[in-house]
């Protein structure tokens, strides 16, 4: 695949040759055994944060490892603060982890807005040309290293301090004891196809970071455990949310689609846009979102299941087409990748708050199928579930994404695609006579035009009330067959898919009802209250709408259901799918844990609100810069501005 | 309009391209007659001008004996919107004002189509405005006819984008006060490749219009006047032979070399199609403009060939796997 990397020759003076098995600076370290750790790099935006913790991310996939990574982006498009969290394990790393057991901080800013974030007993790596950290606060290991001074050296000047990540990411190897061949290839791979020199620098870059000596000043070294395969395990590939998205349509089978851009959407469009016309089909980018889905609609009539997507805002303006959709039975994928909302809102964070939109958005009573993906595997698997159920009940179907998901990267076992692609074929054969493309006791199919009607009668497809051929009609008695039809698709979708299973305890005090990318600190959550005594399940729902059958038996074996959700609790004191949950069963026991501050759940704070006053659920470490109380954000509750709004905290 | 130049469907696999298995045609085509693409009786007011507009659709069809399963018939929201109810063939009744990117997606992912659009001038230049200059812009292939009433007429007498200075309606009482929308004018600017301009009294110059459109590589937008009896009775009768006025022609260069022809119209030159569509109403009719800019169907086709070609004419499954191998 990509040449060997070639590796400037200033190994030997560093004492650092390009093995697997570093030796250490001082021969008496060894590295202690761990499996999991938080790595956090802290920086600005423009210093590569990002790329150095995928290549990370990546390493540990290519490790067999499980990673996730947790990452913000400031809401200005370049300069500010940014972070990128890797957790990487040897064994199933659901969370991105509360707290870091190693935070790199490049500036002083970075230090003071994470050092909060930091373990006690956790590892400060900083810059030290830029960072003067607070020493006598005993709680961490302080490792000062002059990296911008150092990269300057190590590059010569041209390079100024570009590369710093690179050199981060050296010393981090060197610590954790990375695979340094497979980190020098992705370094390779990653700049491939650019000047040559880029790729010398580069590798330059991190060569120095291996070879400095952090051995004298950090007295630790550590070792990831060994991944033992599992057999008939699968090699891990890597990526983040909307990649699994978008590689999920195509092997789903969907070769068309429409957008229009915005955060976080839009890299969903740009992968489709060069990657489909690859597999001979097409992504447009349209004027507006209602081009876009119009378009997308235009695919799909024409008998390719297409796409669309957008975030909340972008969603708003299809919403009228999406009625559309509805009523004419058309196929079609729309994707929310949802943010803080509403308006602009908070376009860079993270909120599950569009939920009713997705369900409900529009006028009349227009069925559609909702359904969310909890993890970035599940991006991937979701788009096919998506365009299966489009196909087979000729309807719009919702896949509803988060901010969490688009950008952070996961490692999981590659897809057997050779059993999951779907070759998109147009169905072209004659209809026979008296075929009818809305009959009332059929669920419809949506027929390609190409395809001959044998009697000679085309069908209409249509958006006002029609009869069985799609002509209109303002019989009451049709509205009503014709309602029905629509909704008992759903009804018999809802048969179809399976209750989801409970993780933990099958019966007992608590449930954890979750839906979409907060599976896993709900599960981590779950984990520990377990560990803790409790008598806790988590069941998680990725068919959000028609919600499957026999939910009822799970909660009746559980005395709570808590349901956790990143939106609001609303005028009635109850997040989106709580409210839902609760219209649907009736179920008094049903309660709602929300929050609105726009950042990701963290494991403790699911505790802190579903286990209230057992002392396992308390915060052990006071986190500065971050709101503490994120329950109740009621302006007579608030006492300054800066409790309630993020300081630049991921 | 054409079938060439456009992208292929969606599939890698070289049989599943888009011709339809019935390429060999195993059956006897019948001769298309009007009767086999007529379908509800029009709901139109008696007298409307879009009446005529179907009957011109018909004979086109008719003389030019498209397959019937390939005929596809849009239209967005209003009077003039109803005709795919009118037809027997494959269509869909959209959403108000967005039609254009509908039939958009339907060109360029079958390119075996005939994809032909119609609907009113609230419908394409107000609320649709902004699809009809992308897709102009982008010169998507369709056949998109306007029936021009200058009123809306679906929802009883408001102002439209096309109503003159001075027309009274409900949301007008004393007479329209905005400057109207120069449909020409806009169609020039906003890069549709075939602009032409006809009379719902004149099916003979409608006929030809329509086939001339579909013959166009690209964005054809005709421009019809069709009265509406009901809320603007008589307001294109200057241009009616029959009611006093005239139905003045555009003359066409012959390109014969003649002293005449130096003074007729080159449909080529914006600049003199601009003109004409500056001309006091009721103006002249015909084609103000063609150009044979490349279409978004030819550019797409001609990239996504070239991936391919690049690639090696790979199967779905290959790529796929190959791009995850690239992820691990
Ligand atoms: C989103 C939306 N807004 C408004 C309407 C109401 N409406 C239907 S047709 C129409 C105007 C139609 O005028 P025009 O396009 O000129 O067609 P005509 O009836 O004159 O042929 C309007 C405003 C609608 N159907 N949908
Ligand atoms: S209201 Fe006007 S445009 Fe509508 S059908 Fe009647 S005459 Fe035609
Ligand atoms: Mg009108």
């Amino acid at each position: 695949m990509n040449p060997p990397p070639v590796l400037p020759q200033t190994d030997a003076a560093n004492g650092a040759p390009a093995a697997a098995n570093p030796p250490s600076d001082r021969a008496d370290l060894r590295p202690e055994s761990i499996n999991d750790a938080v790595i956090r790099l802290a920086g600005d935006s423009q210093d590569g944060i990002q790329s150095a913790g995928a290549f990370l991310a990546r390493l540990a996939g290519r490790s067999a490892q499980d990673v996730m990574t947790y990452m913000t982006i400031p809401a200005t498009i370049s300069g500010g603060p940014s972070i990128f969290q890797v957790r990487m394990g040897t064994g199933e790393v659901l969370s991105a982890g509360d707290e870091a057991d190693f935070l790199v901080a490049f500036y002083q800013h970075s230090y003071q807005d994470h050092i909060g974030c930091l373990k006690e007993g956790g590892v400060l790596l900083y810059d030290s040309d830029n960072v003067e950290p607070d020493l006598d606060d005993k709680r961490f290991v302080y490792v000062g290293v002059p990296i911008t001074g150092l990269t300057v050296e190590a590059l010569g000047g041209t390079a100024k301090d570009k590369g710093k990540n690179i050199f981060i990411l050296g010393l981090i190897a060197k610590i954790f004891h990375l695979d340094v061949d497979k980190l020098k290839a992705l370094i390779t791979e990653k700049f491939a196809g650019k000047d040559e020199s880029i790729v010398n620098t580069a590798l330059m870059a991190f060569q120095a970071g291996y070879g400095y000596p952090v051995g004298n000043v950090l007295t630790k070294q550590y070792r990831f455990e060994p991944h033992v395969p599992k057999e008939g395990e699968r090699a891990q590939i890597t990526m983040d949310g909307n990649q699994a998205l978008a590689y999920g349509l195509i092997a789903a089978g969907v070769r068309y689609g429409a957008g229009y851009p915005i955060t976080p959407w839009s890299s969903v469009m740009e992968i489709l846009r060069s990657e489909l016309p690859k597999y001979g089909g097409l992504f447009v980018q349209a004027e507006d979102e209602l081009g876009a889905v119009s378009l997308a609609l235009g695919f799909s009539f024409s008998g390719y299941l297409a796409v669309t997507g957008s975030a909340g805002p972008g969603i708003s303006l299809k919403t009228e087409a999406i009625g559309w959709a509805s009523m004419s039975e058309m196929p079609l994928i729309i994707i929310n990748v949802q943010r803080g909302g509403p308006s602009t809102g908070l376009p860079t964070n993270v909120e599950q708050s569009d939920l009713f939109q997705a369900i409900f958005g529009g006028h009349g009573d227009s069925p559609r199928v909702v359904l969310a993906a909890s993890t970035v595997e599940d991006c991937f698997y979701i788009a096919i579930e998506a365009a299966r159920i489009a196909r087979k009940y000729s309807t719009p179907v919702f896949i509803l994404s988060d901010t969490s998901l688009a950008t952070r990267i996961e490692a999981f076992g590659e897809p057997e695609l050779k059993d999951l692609m779907i070759d998109p074929t147009l169905d072209l054969t004659p209809r026979p006579v008296g075929f009818k493309p809305y009959a009332v006791d059929q669920i419809t199919q949506h027929v390609p035009p190409g395809a001959r009607m044998l009697d000679g009668k085309y069908p209409l497809i249509s958006g006002l009330e029609h009869d069985e051929m799609g002509h209109p009609t303002g019989s009451p008695k049709l509205h009503m067959a014709m309602t029905a039809k629509r909704r008992n698709k759903l009804r018999k979708l809802a048969e179809e898919i399976p209750a989801p299973e409970v993780y933990g305890d099958q019966l007992g005090d608590t449930l954890l009802v979750g839906w979409g990318s907060t599976y896993g600190p709900i599960h981590d959550a779950v984990k520990l209250a377990r560990e803790n005594g409790e008598k806790a399940g988590a069941l998680h729902l990725r068919h959000v709408h028609p919600l499957p059958n026999g939910l009822e038996k799970v909660f009746a074996k559980f005395k709570r259901i808590v349901v956790v959700e990143m939106n609001d609790q609303g005028v009635y004191g109850f997040g989106q799918l709580a409210t839902i949950l609760r219209a649907r069963f009736c179920e008094p026991k049903i309660e709602s844990a929300t929050k609105t501050d726009g950042l990701t759940f963290r494991v403790k704070e699911i505790l802190e609100r579903v286990f209230e006053g057992r002392s396992f659920a308390a915060r052990k470490i006071p986190r500065e810069g971050i709101p503490t109380v994120h329950t109740d954000t009621s302006p007579e509750n608030v006492k300054s501005l800066k409790e309630v709004v993020p300081q630049g905290v991921g | 309009m054409s079938t060439e130049n456009t992208p292929t469907n969606g599939s890698a696999t070289a049989t599943a391209t888009a011709t339809p298995p019935d390429a060999t045609l195993d059956f006897v085509r019948e001769k298309l007659t009007k009767k086999a693409i007529t379908a509800d009786h029009p709901t139109w007011c008696p007298g409307c001008g879009d009446f005529a507009v179907l009957a011109s659709y018909y004979k086109v069809i008719e003389k030019r004996q498209l397959e019937h399963e390939k005929i596809v018939t849009l239209a967005g929201i209003g009077c003039s919107s109803r005709f795919p109810y009118f037809v027997n063939g494959y269509g869909a009744h959209f959403i108000h004002g967005r039609a254009v990117p509908l039939a958009s997606g339907i060109s360029l992912a079958r390119p075996d189509l005939h994809v032909f659009l119609f609907g009113g001038d609230g419908d394409g230049f107000s609320i649709g405005g902004n699809h009809l200059n992308h897709g102009a812009r982008k010169n998507i292939n369709m056949t998109y006819f306007i029936m021009d009433n200058f009123v809306y007429g679906l929802t009883k007498k408001q102002t439209s984008p096309t109503s003159p200075i001075g027309f009274k309606s409900k949301t007008d009482p004393t007479g329209a006060i905005d400057q109207p929308v120069n449909p020409m004018k806009q169609l020039i600017c906003a890069g549709a490749t075939f602009v032409a301009r006809t009379h719902a009294t004149q099916v003979n110059h409608m006929v030809q219009m329509i086939e001339r459109a579909m013959d166009h590589q690209g964005f054809s937008v005709i421009e019809c006047l069709s009265e509406c009896v009901e809320f603007f009775p008589g307001a294109f009768d200057s241009a009616n032979p029959r009611k006093g006025g005239a139905f003045a022609l555009i003359d066409e260069k012959k390109w014969d070399n003649t002293p005449e022809d130096e003074l007729r119209h080159d449909v080529t030159d914006e600049l003199a199609a601009y003109k004409l569509a500056q001309l006091p109403f009721p103006g002249v009719f015909g084609v103000f403009y063609e150009s044979d800019r490349p279409t978004k169907n030819a550019l797409e086709k001609k990239w996504i060939d070239t991936t391919r070609e690049k690639l090696g004419n790979p199967t779905d499954l290959q790529l796929l796997q190959k791009t995850f191998d690239r992820m691990k």
